[in-house]
């Protein structure tokens, strides 16, 4: 019965970690910046091929996942400077600058670093419970996950970069007025979007199959997130997470996982016509 | 980016090539005009690790039929497009070289649903088709010819081993869409003739990367042994993380090892216990398939692994050069009255191997073969030549008619 109990919570636990760390990255460039980022997965295999590459240089594996997600944040500021500062107020063309990189980001990697990659393999181990096994890593990539949600909490609210990344997402020209030199606020929180986007992929690379396209896999659970999330990281991105993850881990037990995926979607089609401002949106204003 | 411009440049290089032989008048007709190759592979997106070497394996044919003076004294010009896994670009691309490049012969597509989105297209020409990869069998359809292994080759070989080695009671996991579902079919069915039992079926949507109920319905049902059919790199994380949580079943497949050399690509011992029944792996050790390896190594020494869809592109090209001599034609009937004769055979790499009249499917020579602790391959069983038998049982007979259908265990043609 524990076994049951405990499978199930591993489930939730799971599916709720995948959807954050996939979102938290996005949902500060989506959610906050409002800028559709369709380069998400290119940043994820950033963090993925950085960790890799760094751990067959025989740097220890939470030391090359830092390295991932560093090496993410830099690309994803000199990203921001050269190209997306110039597309702030023009959404539509930022969704086509950013599919453009990531069409050329994945088939400049197929032709560079070729097809496939042996993996690195999962560390920790496993441990039994009951009748099950299950593997060690996946309460690590948990535990990421609400440190990561703490850790945004924390940026955000309690240090003087949050109040002004704030305000300036909120009204950009009145901050400016006050002294705060927005176009940095812009660049560091593009460059942390990133490096959490390369965080997501450094902490799954040990997990999965080393391909130039793998960042994809992690698309549509990021985006579903951030849309049923909302614009608000802090109010958003964790109960999106939760809601999205009783759904999927239900459906996928109880009728696998294409119920599971089908939940997903159906789910967001729901919220975003009920609350078309997600999560965030109607928590903020019952606020008020 | 690059393939369109390689894809260009072959063209360039050909319409040069074709305008220096019309201007030369030549004496004798030394210069005959190439006889023009059309293939589509996949070698970018998901399943680019599968596709790029099936194009090797392609381009490694034509350059040595091309250099030994090419079919009847006419060299091969490959034209080959990229459909990147978009069945709509594969109807596109099949369209544009059938009608504008006006190829002798299409030869291609990866998945079953590709195959499946183009054979419509060819069918209403003239041109011969050859699919070559492995897959769940059935296309009876005169236009199409089948280079690689069916079921009847594979699982009814894998399976009776794998219930008499490991025990009766299997789970399926399998790709959601054709290939996976038709594939688990004949799995429930030839379970069933065996006396055993398929006591868990998942399906699971191509590009799904995490598996962790999947792992924990396994554990719950605790099968003897596991029937792997997920396809693409994303479901193949599921090997990783199935190690990751020691689950350490024995597991069979149609087209693992030899097909994805997920061996070759997770760290030992992911794919440990893992089975597999093959025409073609590059661990084959006899002289004529090492001859082929190196060969293939000297043309491209990154090659990760020599898979079985490189193989077959291979022999496929082979196969068509030794119909087109035989028929002394490239029209699609004549060809086809070669292949009735029952004599269209080629000496390829595994061995002799032969088009069946009936199905227009190829014989194979086929080996079963374990994936060991260390992912080293050992052969386990040889089979010796299968025949491709299934559709010329249930009723198929493309030298009486043509019903251009693919069937299935629970959809046979009508007697």
């Amino acid at each position: 019965m524990f076994a049951e109990a405990f499978s199930i919570a591993f489930q939730f636990a799971d599916v709720f970690a995948f959807l954050i760390l996939a979102a938290a990255g996005l949902a500060i460039i989506f959610g906050m910046m409002g800028i559709i980022n369709m380069a998400h997965g290119e940043f994820i295999t950033c963090g993925i091929y950085v960790t890799v590459i760094a751990v067959q240089h025989g740097v220890p594996l939470p030391l090359a996942q830092a390295l991932g997600a560093v090496s993410a944040g830099l690309v994803g500021i000199a990203l921001e400077r050269t190209i997306i500062r110039h597309l702030y107020h023009r959404p539509l063309d930022s969704i086509l600058a950013t599919w453009g990189i990531s069409l050329m980001v994945t088939q400049g990697m197929l032709i560079v670093l070729g097809s496939s990659w042996q993996g690195i393999g999962t560390p920790l181990g496993s441990f039994k419970v009951g009748d099950y096994t299950f593997s060690a890593y996946r309460l690590v990539l948990f535990g990421a996950a609400v440190g990561v949600l703490a850790g945004l909490y924390l940026i955000f609210m309690r240090t003087g970069y949050g109040v002004m990344a704030r305000a300036t997402m909120q009204n950009a020209a009145m901050a400016k007025a006050l002294g705060v030199r927005t176009e940095r606020m812009y660049a560091i929180s593009f460059g942390l979007g990133a490096a959490l986007a390369g965080l997501c992929g450094a902490l799954y690379a040990p997990t999965m199959t080393l391909i130039p396209t793998m960042g994809i896999t992690f698309i549509i659970e990021s985006f579903v997130t951030v849309v049923v999330g909302g614009a608000n990281v802090l109010l958003g991105t964790a109960p999106a997470g939760i809601l999205l993850a009783i759904v999927r881990t239900a459906l996928n037990a109880w009728y696998g996982q294409i119920a599971g995926q089908i939940g997903l979607l159906i789910t967001v089609i729901i919220v975003i016509r009920i609350l078309p401002e997600g999560v965030s949106g109607w928590l903020s204003r019952r606020e008020r | 980016m690059s393939k369109s411009a390689r894809t260009t440049r072959l063209c360039s290089v050909a319409a040069v090539a074709s305008l220096a032989a019309a201007l030369a008048v030549s004496p004798a007709g030394a210069q005959q005009p190439p006889i023009k190759v059309g293939l589509l592979e996949d070698v970018s997106g998901d399943i680019a690790l599968m596709g790029k070497p099936k194009l090797n394996g392609s381009l490694l044919a034509v350059e040595e039929i091309n250099n030994a003076g090419g079919i009847m004294g006419r060299k091969i010009e490959l034209i080959h497009l990229d459909p990147q896994m978009d069945n709509a670009r594969y109807q596109e691309f099949a369209r544009r070289l059938l009608q504008r490049d006006k190829v002798d012969v299409l030869i291609g597509g990866i998945t079953s649903a590709s195959r499946e989105a183009i054979r419509p297209i060819v069918n209403r020409t003239d041109v011969p088709y050859f699919y070559t990869n492995q897959y769940e069998g059935g296309v009876c359809d005169a236009s199409t010819i089948s280079i690689g292994a069916v079921p009847e080759q594979q699982f009814s070989t894998l399976i009776p081993w794998m219930t008499e080695t490991f025990g009766k009671k299997v789970y399926t996991i399998a790709a959601d869409y054709n290939f996976g579902q038709l594939s688990a079919e004949w799995t429930r069915d030839l379970m069933k003739k065996q006396g055993g039992q398929v006591i868990g079926e998942e399906f699971i949507p191509l590009g799904v990367s995490q598996f962790g109920q999947t792992i924990q319905n396994i554990q719950k049902a605790n099968p003897d042994w596991i029937m792997t059919l997920n396809v693409g790199a994303s479901q193949d994380s599921f090997f990783e993380q199935a190690a990751a949580a020691k689950l350490s079943y024995p597991m069979g497949s149609s087209i693992k090892v030899m097909l994805g050399f997920e061996h070759k690509r997770f760290p030992p011992p992911a794919l440990a216990k893992m089975h597999a029944t093959a025409n073609w792996f590059e661990e084959i050790d006899t002289p004529a398939a090492n001859d082929f390896k190196k060969r293939w190594r000297a043309k491209f020494p990154n090659e990760g692994y020599i898979n079985d869809m490189g193989y077959n592109a291979y022999t496929a090209l082979y196969m068509y050069k030794a119909l087109v001599e035989k028929a002394k034609s490239t029209k699609k009937a004549d060809l086809r009255k070669v292949i009735a004769t029952g004599e269209a055979c080629i000496d390829a790499p595994e061995g002799k191997i032969c088009i069946d009249p009936k199905s227009q499917h190829t014989s194979h020579q086929m080996r079963l073969i374990g994936v060991n602790p260390d992912h080293s391959v050992r052969v386990i069983k040889d089979f010796g030549l299968i025949q491709p038998y299934w559709l010329g049982e249930v009723g198929c007979d493309l030298t009486k008619n043509d019903p251009k259908t693919q069937y299935s265990p629970s959809n046979l043609p009508k007697k």
